[in-house]
């Protein structure tokens, strides 16, 4: 397998950065493409701030910008919901899925197994491609008649499924929109054939199940997950396109009435499409943060100088929470008319989820207990994880009661929950994994200086921003509002939303500061060396950045991942591939 | 550092616990006997999540502050400590489990319980973006409806008008009144696409969808008038689809029963 990927010496740009094989080019090209989508999606997220913050305010410079969405200076409702849309689809998709696995997984993951590349470089390029290609589809549904479509990112059908007189956005629009969860899907489902293949039949001599690291460990779970998911999403998606352009009726039941106008569909059920979306779209969340659990367990386990604290718990809760993912998608289904006696089931099993992730958490103070913590920004950042996971999983404690749901389901509450744990902490693993590997990835060293600063404000802001969110969500504020003033029972939390729109502009901002550390970083950062962070895994054996081939000689495993402050040893590490007899 | 981000986390979690303890007192009143055990339910859940919650924090912080770098302190090196790890597992399962076990009691109640033959049953239909609210009249039976007969000004919902069940029907646009104290068993349905009837004040929400008859039963035990958004996005008028819940004593409901058939 390896025989036929040798890396030519030299090769025109197209081959070498466009279309390349080489894992390490296509994971910096998915590296990319989510730090283009996280800058769409934080400007939506901006939009729809300023609009609930300063709903009576008028801004004339952005109808020059926007001028059907904003024409006269204020926001149509139809276009906040475009936002809504839009901003959940391309996080959730384009920068949550694409950045831990398809980025730093691709880059990583050969390193760590000392490979020489995935096990089929061509379908790893063909899933970057096509995962680019859903990207552009999914921005064109902006530029179209009707605008981007209003149904939230879960596309709920009737809403989805019956074009144009529903609402703008809902007719071509929308079918931009399916149209790219379905390539995405498809790339998606290349890619994790890759990566499990990659980890199963790639590892080079001595490295036991028992000797992978963490992150390995969490791809290869991510992975699995989306190997099952996005089938079952992609085929949702089919079957929505054909309701809403072949006559069938897989989602829409009979005798509807839309605007004066009777529909001609029978028999559907709006229902399944729910059960098809959150089949995927829960085990989902996993698929967004596991890549970041790996790399933190990792992270915290380099700058404590200490062994990962109870490694084989962790891996079984790895594998625990991504297949227990897949037994609780009918969470967001309680007060859907879903069988009453189900949501029963499917609320016990949500809450048992709470066991592997304190299990986690557990061993992560673990780590830090007793160590000697070396306040790198990529250590600040995930030590932020460790915190913000806390935090976003606690509350789900809350919405995972049926009874609870009753009241808090569709309030902010959710919206508060979900972004602390699959955005903030998400994106903390992300930054983490940035700062920790930048170096290796572009043979570079980021400013730690510029890091502590915007790791500071960051933190600050995410819980600036999602604690009073909680707080209105307490109150009953239903999410997916354009403008909640006229409810009077909201009078206490509507003043909130200026606060919170101040905390996101600030939190977008500290963001520049992030920019402005990558564009430093990649010209002048100081050289690295091969291992910056005095690590044990392979990727540090090799040159920052490392070869085409990855490693002059083919690694050869003697030890387990996590050797830091071993008793006798030489240095207060064991390298992986260190020959047997350095520990004692 | 150490000691700042320890001391951001604490400020973090002290102001957290502060600002979701004060939320509280700023909900919506609960106006009947399962809103309050929702309520009670609900505090309880936020008082065993909190004191995870700053057990969590305050470790982190103090781990942070404590264990930072510097002198010639040697990392501990060891791997874990199973009975440890076992014993945190043990204790979160059984506390979560007991919580979803006691989650489900109102939950039980609401859609598990033999309906009460008293009830009074309303019918509401949602559409883009009202909610039509219906009553059988004195016959107690609702005229059958059909999409034929449907007319956006006078008959919403395409009552028949050769039935005659439907003839003492009563349709009232975003307002529904109902009798305190009385149990009142809500028929939920949709004209078009998904929305969700929610009542704050009662703790209570259910989506409506097309093609399903959904009961909501509930029994409010305090008069007023309450708001009942649309929870369930709908399209660009989801944020003004609002209805009103009266709840009035038993005279004043028959006498706006009787105002509403007048219209």
């Amino acid at each position: 397998m390896t025989a036929s990927h040798a890396h030519p010496g030299r090769q025109g740009f197209v081959r070498r950065v466009l279309f390349s094989t080489d894992h390490k080019v296509i994971g910096i090209q998915y590296w990319v493409l989510a730090l283009v989508a996280v800058v769409f999606g934080v400007l939506m997220s901006l939009l729809i701030r300023m609009q609930l913050g300063f709903p009576t305010h008028t801004w004339p410079l952005l109808a020059k910008i926007f001028p059907r969405g904003m024409n006269g200076g204020v926001m149509a409702p139809e276009f906040y919901l475009s936002l809504v849309t839009m901003h959940g689809t391309m996080m959730v998709f384009f920068v949550l899925t694409t950045a831990p696995l398809g980025g730093f997984g691709n880059f990583i993951l050969p390193l760590q197994l000392g490979a020489r590349d995935m096990a089929f470089p061509r379908l790893n390029m063909l899933s970057f491609w096509v995962t680019a290609l859903a990207f552009v589809t999914l921005v064109l549904a902006f530029f179209v008649e009707g605008g981007a479509p209003l149904g939230g990112w879960t596309a709920y059908p009737p809403l989805s499924a019956l074009g144009a007189i529903v609402g703008p956005g809902q007719g071509l629009g929308m079918d931009l929109w399916i149209t790219s969860i379905a390539l995405f899907c498809a790339g998606s489902l290349l890619g994790a054939l890759n990566f499990l293949a990659t980890t199963l039949g790639m590892r080079c001599t001595g490295l036991s199940l028992g000797r992978l690291p963490l992150t390995v460990w969490a791809w290869f779970t991510t992975a699995l997950i989306a190997l099952l998911a996005f089938p079952v999403l992609l085929a949702g998606g089919i079957l929505l396109l054909l309701d809403r352009h072949a006559g069938t009726s897989f989602f829409v039941p009979g005798g509807l009435v839309v605007a004066g106008r009777a529909i001609d569909h029978h028999g559907g059920s709006p229902l399944l499409w729910q059960h098809l979306f959150w089949y995927f779209g829960h085990p989902e969340v996993y698929i967004a943060i596991l890549p970041g659990m790996g790399a933190t367990s990792q992270i915290l386990s380099v700058f404590a100088r200490k062994p990962v604290f109870g490694y084989r718990a962790m891996v079984g809760a790895i594998f625990a929470i991504g297949m227990l993912g897949f037994f609780v998608w009918g969470h967001h289904m309680f007060v859907s008319g879903m069988s009453p006696y189900s949501a029963i089931a499917f609320s016990v099993l949500t809450l048992t989820i709470g066991v592997p992730s304190a299990l986690k958490t557990v061993n992560w103070l673990g780590t830090l207990w007793g160590g000697t913590l070396r306040l790198t920004t990529a250590m600040l950042f995930a030590l932020g994880f460790v915190s913000l996971f806390v935090s976003g999983g606690l509350t789900g404690i809350v919405l995972g009661q049926t009874s609870l749901d009753l009241y808090l389901h569709d309030t902010v509450f959710v919206v508060a929950h979900f972004h602390l744990i699959m955005g903030m902490a998400a994106l903390f693993g992300i930054f983490a994994a940035t700062y920790y590997w930048f170096p290796k990835m572009f043979g570079r060293l980021l400013n730690e200086r510029l890091g502590r600063v915007h790791f500071v404000l960051t933190l600050i802001g995410a819980y600036a921003i999602f604690v009073p969110m909680h707080v209105q969500g307490l109150m009953g504020h239903p999410r997916r509002y354009y403008d909640a003033s006229s409810y009077t029972y909201l009078a206490d939390a509507l003043p909130l939303h200026q606060i919170i729109t101040w905390a996101a502009v600030l939190t977008a901002g500290a963001q520049l500061l992030f920019v402005a550390n990558l564009i430093w970083g990649g010209r002048r950062g100081p050289r690295p060396g091969a291992n910056p962070w005095q690590a044990t895994t392979l990727e540090w054996t090799t040159a920052s950045p490392p070869p085409p081939e990855n490693f002059d000689s083919q690694p050869v495993v003697h030890h387990p991942a996590y050797e830091y402050g071993v008793p006798g040893a030489p240095r207060d590490y064991v390298m992986q591939n260190d020959p047997p007899e350095v520990r004692p | 550092m150490g000691l700042l981000l320890a001391l951001i986390l604490w400020a973090i979690t002290v102001a957290s616990v502060l600002w979701l303890h004060s939320a509280g007192g700023h909900m919506p009143p609960s106006i009947s006997d399962a809103a309050r055990a929702v309520d009670s339910q609900l505090f309880l859940t936020l008082a065993v999540i909190g004191v995870a919650f700053v057990l969590a924090q305050g470790l982190l912080g103090w781990f942070i502050w404590r264990y930072r770098a510097g002198g010639i302190r040697q990392a501990r090196y060891v791997h874990g400590h199973d009975s440890l790890e076992l014993g945190a597992a043990v204790v979160v399962g059984a506390a979560f489990i007991t919580l979803a076990v006691l989650g489900q009691r109102v939950w039980v109640q609401l859609h598990l319980t033999v309906p009460d033959p008293q009830a009074l049953v309303v019918e509401v239909t949602g559409e883009q973006f009202a909610w039509n609210v219906r009553y059988a009249g004195p016959d107690g039976v609702f005229g059958r409806t059909d999409i034929d007969h449907i007319d956006p000004g006078t008959n919403p919902l395409g009552i028949r008008d050769d039935d005659p069940a439907g003839r003492d029907d009563i349709v009232s646009i975003n307002t529904m009144a109902v009798p305190v104290g009385r149990t009142i068993e809500v028929q939920l349905g949709s004209k078009d696409v998904l929305h969700s009837f929610f009542i704050p004040a009662l703790r209570i929400k259910q989506d409506t969808v097309p093609g399903l008859r959904i009961p909501l039963r509930f029994r409010a035990t305090q008069t007023g008038t309450f708001e009942v958004p649309c929870a369930e996005l709908c399209g660009l008028g989801h944020y003004r689809m609002k209805g009103t819940l009266r709840v009035l004593e038993p005279a004043e409901f028959e006498s706006w029963l009787a105002e509403q058939k007048a219209e």
